[in-house]
């Protein structure tokens, strides 16, 4: 055992002397020390979040400005393995607050005892519905809608209406147009899972399932893969030649579509299929023995401020929590709003997830 | 001997263990149960055929592709040989997303072989093998050549004029003094296919699925850690096995050479035969690495007003609009190059060591610190890297929110090379040089710098090529760790490829044509380096 300790001494000391010095040669030390300043404690709030987390380096200094806490943001792979890396170190968390477990997941993060209560200022103004644990360990943070898009130009030229609801795809006359994520890897995937099963019931999403299978459903791993190489309507789909104009993704991608063309165009390329859609929202907590608990609940309280939420559609492209937030002109233009979309509760998920995954792995894609 | 040791210790074999152990441990009994439950299961079985004989196929594809590139660039001398060398590196260290996308736009609807065949290749097994022979070229070209170059062709000449035909006198030459290099090689190249992870993700389809894509899967997607404990195990041993096969391989074909300076022993072609030799290397070259490569460039420049910098410029301003999602490209480039170079220090230190105490000292145990510093090349990234998350949380070894844990993973992966690249060299330097400097009077230390540096020095610098290119274009481990918000160029084209929207489609193409760029510059100034120096031997 001691022999251990000393090579793991030696170890540490051969590498890190051996990176310092390195790193004074090759770095202009700017961006490296993050080690350093988090041990400071109280000046500094951690942000533990996924991949996609994203917000105006603005608002974040005027969080700083308001509450004297600077942000430190530490990004950790995509939302589902954020999370698990989360209650992997539970106990002794990497930083102050999470964001980014979103309803179907949640119930994995209360059941280990990932967050501590506390009732962020401003609570009331959220959206009913969103906030799902009574002894408030989350925030709700955002919501977003996972439905099906299609590619305008494709319906346009043929003559025919997009579909508009889950019954509508199983339809002839959209046989061989859909290509879906992976349920068990990709977060979309899921969401439109799900849909499907808040649509048909426990009971019928297998035949639903089996029906789109008919029709000719393509699975692919990713949205990436899904979106830029098998959707006709979007900018890199119609470049790769794509062939199905209708693909599963969120409510918000037609606005950005326009968003990050240039030229803008005058409408949407794409469109959503507003009657199949699930709605994910997302949440933040205090993670449970967090070294800066004052700075995280300052954070949290920020994190439903207008000025965040006001920040949030076009940095993440999904919808701000709180009602009195305003929605940047090309959501309200170019994007549709979703006025029933489905939802499953987050024990529901939490119990039947895996087997409902491995069924639907055995229809779709074996 | 120390330094190596702990080094695998600290921030290999103690965070693996622990995650397995966390995983088959409740309650602190093991519960060895698991293992058959898991290993009954047919999807799991599945899953098992899968990842073999892909691995062997694709092993067997690219050696057989490879091999003559491998002869050619050490025997002949042709204008370009050295950009073409460095060329072919860069598929190696490009991020698997871009290569996966560039790979559907060659093979898949409206790519280059439906428009002229009709012929598609996506979520077909051929998409899955050629992109491992376009990853893996590198790997025999650079293994095996750079001791085919080395080797003198006066022993072949040799025995041509004692009277054995032109193929005896290779295949009884040459032949066993590649040997070991051709297994090292074959090894490589069967490790990564067989822990293939994003050319498998995105070119498979969800049908098809490796190992290590299904331990991903169930430890960051799923949190099962007693199923991914159970297949860590089996691809642990499935690596350890293949390393006690060329183990016993390499060391019955392992004999001293006379190494020579590379620079005699290659020349122009000669003859209709070597000129078709070359154009057969060249054209595949072109065919199977160039092509992607190039598809890329051409994305990247297809704006929508037409051919254009215009992603380029848009990358400009993206670094400019104040947002935490992205950071000037050059900030990218700067942070990529850091860590690599970090990196690549610390896989010279500890891979460089390890290497001169393997060759020094054949006892059991040293050999089968040989084999365990090949495994993490064996074990998934993931596995590693949520290993570091619940060992690595105590000070003074609270590393998880350090920049340092970046380059200590990708060193992790560049150690292997380093030791595989100058093992054989090292191997093959006479040991009689070394005793004659030890009856001379010289350390153990002073003999090491005096005989072997100097001829390893080639070696040296190949490896710390490869343990370079690996570290700038590692992704599943530094995705995995937590790092402050510095990304990495693989990481930035990662981010922008998950978003919707041409602009960012556009921006990640340009961005992977400069992460291309960067790569084979780098790769290019090192082999100048290498022609500088090549005077000394």
């Amino acid at each position: 055992m001691n022999t251990t300790k000393k090579y793991a001494a030696t170890a540490l000391a051969a590498a890190l002397g051996v990176t310092v010095l390195a790193g004074c040669g090759g770095s202009d030390g700017t961006s490296a020390g993050s080690g350093a300043s988090k041990g400071s404690g109280s000046k500094t709030v951690t942000l533990v979040t996924h991949d996609s987390f994203n917000a105006s380096e603005k608002v974040l200094k005027q969080f700083t400005k308001e509450s004297g806490y600077t942000v430190e943001l530490l990004k950790s792979g995509d939302a589902g393995s954020a999370l698990n890396q989360e209650i992997l170190t539970k106990g002794s968390p990497r930083g102050d607050v999470f964001f980014g477990v979103d309803n179907t997941l949640l119930s994995r993060a209360l059941d280990n005892d990932l967050f501590t209560a506390y009732e962020a200022k401003g609570l009331d103004r959220v959206a009913d519905g969103t906030e799902q644990d009574d002894k408030h360990r989350v925030t709700p943070v955002d919501t977003g809608d996972i439905c099906v898009n299609y590619d305008k130009k494709y319906f346009a030229d043929k003559k025919l209406d997009p579909p508009q609801t889950f019954e509508d795809l199983i339809k002839p006359e959209y046989k061989n147009l859909l290509v879906t994520e992976n349920a068990a890897s990709s977060s979309p995937g899921l969401g439109f899972l799900l849909g499907t099963i808040a649509a048909q019931g426990e009971d019928g999403y297998q035949d639903y399932w089996k029906k789109l299978k008919a029709n000719g459903v393509k699975v692919v791993d990713g949205w990436e893969q899904a979106y830029h190489e098998e959707f006709s309507g979007s900018a890199a789909g119609k470049k790769a030649k794509a062939d199905r104009p209708l693909v599963v993704s969120y409510a918000s991608s037609p606005p950005v579509e326009v968003l990050y063309a240039d030229p803008q165009p005058k409408e949407a390329p794409t469109g959503v299929s507003t009657g199949t859609c699930f709605r994910q929202t997302e949440y933040a907590g205090l993670l449970n023995g967090a070294k800066n608990e004052a700075g995280g609940k300052a954070l949290l309280d920020f994190l439903i401020s207008r000025t965040f939420q006001e920040d949030v559609p076009l940095n993440m492209f999904v919808n701000p929590v709180v009602k009195d937030a305003k929605l940047p002109e090309i959501f309200t233009e170019f994007g549709e709003t979703v006025d029933k979309p489905a939802t499953v509760a987050p024990e529901k998920i939490a119990a039947n997830r895996e087997q409902w995954v491995q069924a639907w792995h055995s229809i779709a894609v074996k | 001997m120390a330094v190596p040791v702990a080094f695998f210790a600290v921030f290999f074999a103690y965070p693996v263990s622990a995650i397995v152990g966390r995983g088959l441990k409740t309650d602190g009994t093991w519960q060895f149960g698991r293992v058959g439950e898991v290993l009954t299961r047919p999807d799991i079985l599945d899953v098992l055929w899968f990842t073999t004989w892909q691995a062997l196929a694709s092993t067997a594809l690219t050696l057989l592709i490879a091999l003559p590139g491998a002869y050619v660039f050490a025997r002949f001398d042709f204008p370009g040989k050295q950009v073409l060398r460095a060329v072919v590196t860069v598929p190696f260290v490009l991020p698997t997303v871009v290569v996966g996308t560039a790979f559907l736009a060659l093979l898949g609807r409206g790519g280059l072989l439906d428009e002229l065949w009709g012929v598609r290749l996506d979520t077909t097994v051929w998409a899955i093998l050629l992109a491992h022979v376009f990853f893996n070229y590198a790997v025999v070209v650079r293994t095996v050549g750079g001791l085919w170059s080395q080797l003198d062709p006066r022993q072949e000449e040799a025995a041509r004029v004692l009277g054995a035909g032109r193929f005896a006198a290779w295949r009884r030459v040459t032949l066993p003094a590649l040997g070991p290099a051709v297994a090292a090689a074959a090894l490589m190249v069967f490790l990564f296919t067989f822990t293939s992870f994003g050319v498998v993700q995105i070119l498979g389809g969800p049908a098809h699925s490796t190992l290590e894509v299904e331990v991903y899967r169930q430890t960051a997607l799923l949190l099962d850690l007693p199923t991914a404990a159970v297949l860590t195990l089996v691809q642990f041993a499935a690596v350890g096995a293949i390393l006690a096969v060329h183990a016993v391989t390499v060391r019955r074909r392992e004999r001293a050479l006379k190494l020579v300076d590379p620079a005699q022993t290659s020349r122009r072609p000669q003859g209709p035969g070597q000129w078709a030799l070359l154009g057969g290397v060249l054209l595949t070259a072109l065919l199977l690495i160039l092509l992607p490569l190039g598809v890329l460039v051409e994305r990247s420049f297809d704006g929508p007003g037409g051919y254009g910098f215009g992603y380029y410029e848009a990358l400009q301003s993206a670094g400019g609009s104040g947002s935490t999602f992205l950071v000037p490209p050059l900030e990218a480039v700067g942070n990529s190059l850091r860590y690599a170079f970090i990196a690549t220090v610390i896989a010279l230190v500890v891979g460089g060591l390890a290497a001169a105490a393997l060759t020094r000292r054949a006892g059991r145990l040293v050999r089968g610190f040989d084999a365990l510093l090949m495994l993490p090349l064996g074990v998934s990234a993931v596995t590693v890297g949520f290993g570091f998350l619940i060992t690595l949380d105590k000070p003074p070894l609270d590393l998880r929110t350090s920049w340092i844990l970046v380059p200590l993973a990708q060193a992790l992966v560049g150690v292997p090379f380093v030791v595989r690249t100058m093992l054989p060299v090292l191997r093959a330097v006479d040991e009689r040089l070394r005793e004659a400097a030890a009856v001379l009077g010289a350390s153990p230390l002073r003999a090491w710098r005096e005989v072997d540096l100097p001829l390893v020095r080639r070696a040296v610098l190949v490896a710390a090529g490869f343990a370079f290119a690996v570290s700038l274009g590692e992704f599943g481990a530094t995705v995995f760790i937590a790092r402050p918000d510095n990304p990495t160029l693989p990481v930035a084209v990662a981010r922008l490829l998950g978003r919707s929207g041409e602009l960012n489609y556009g921006q990640a193409m340009a961005l992977s044509t400069i992460l291309m760029l960067v790569c084979a510059v780098s790769l290019l100034l090192l082999e100048r380096i290498r022609t500088d120096r090549s005077g000394e031997f």
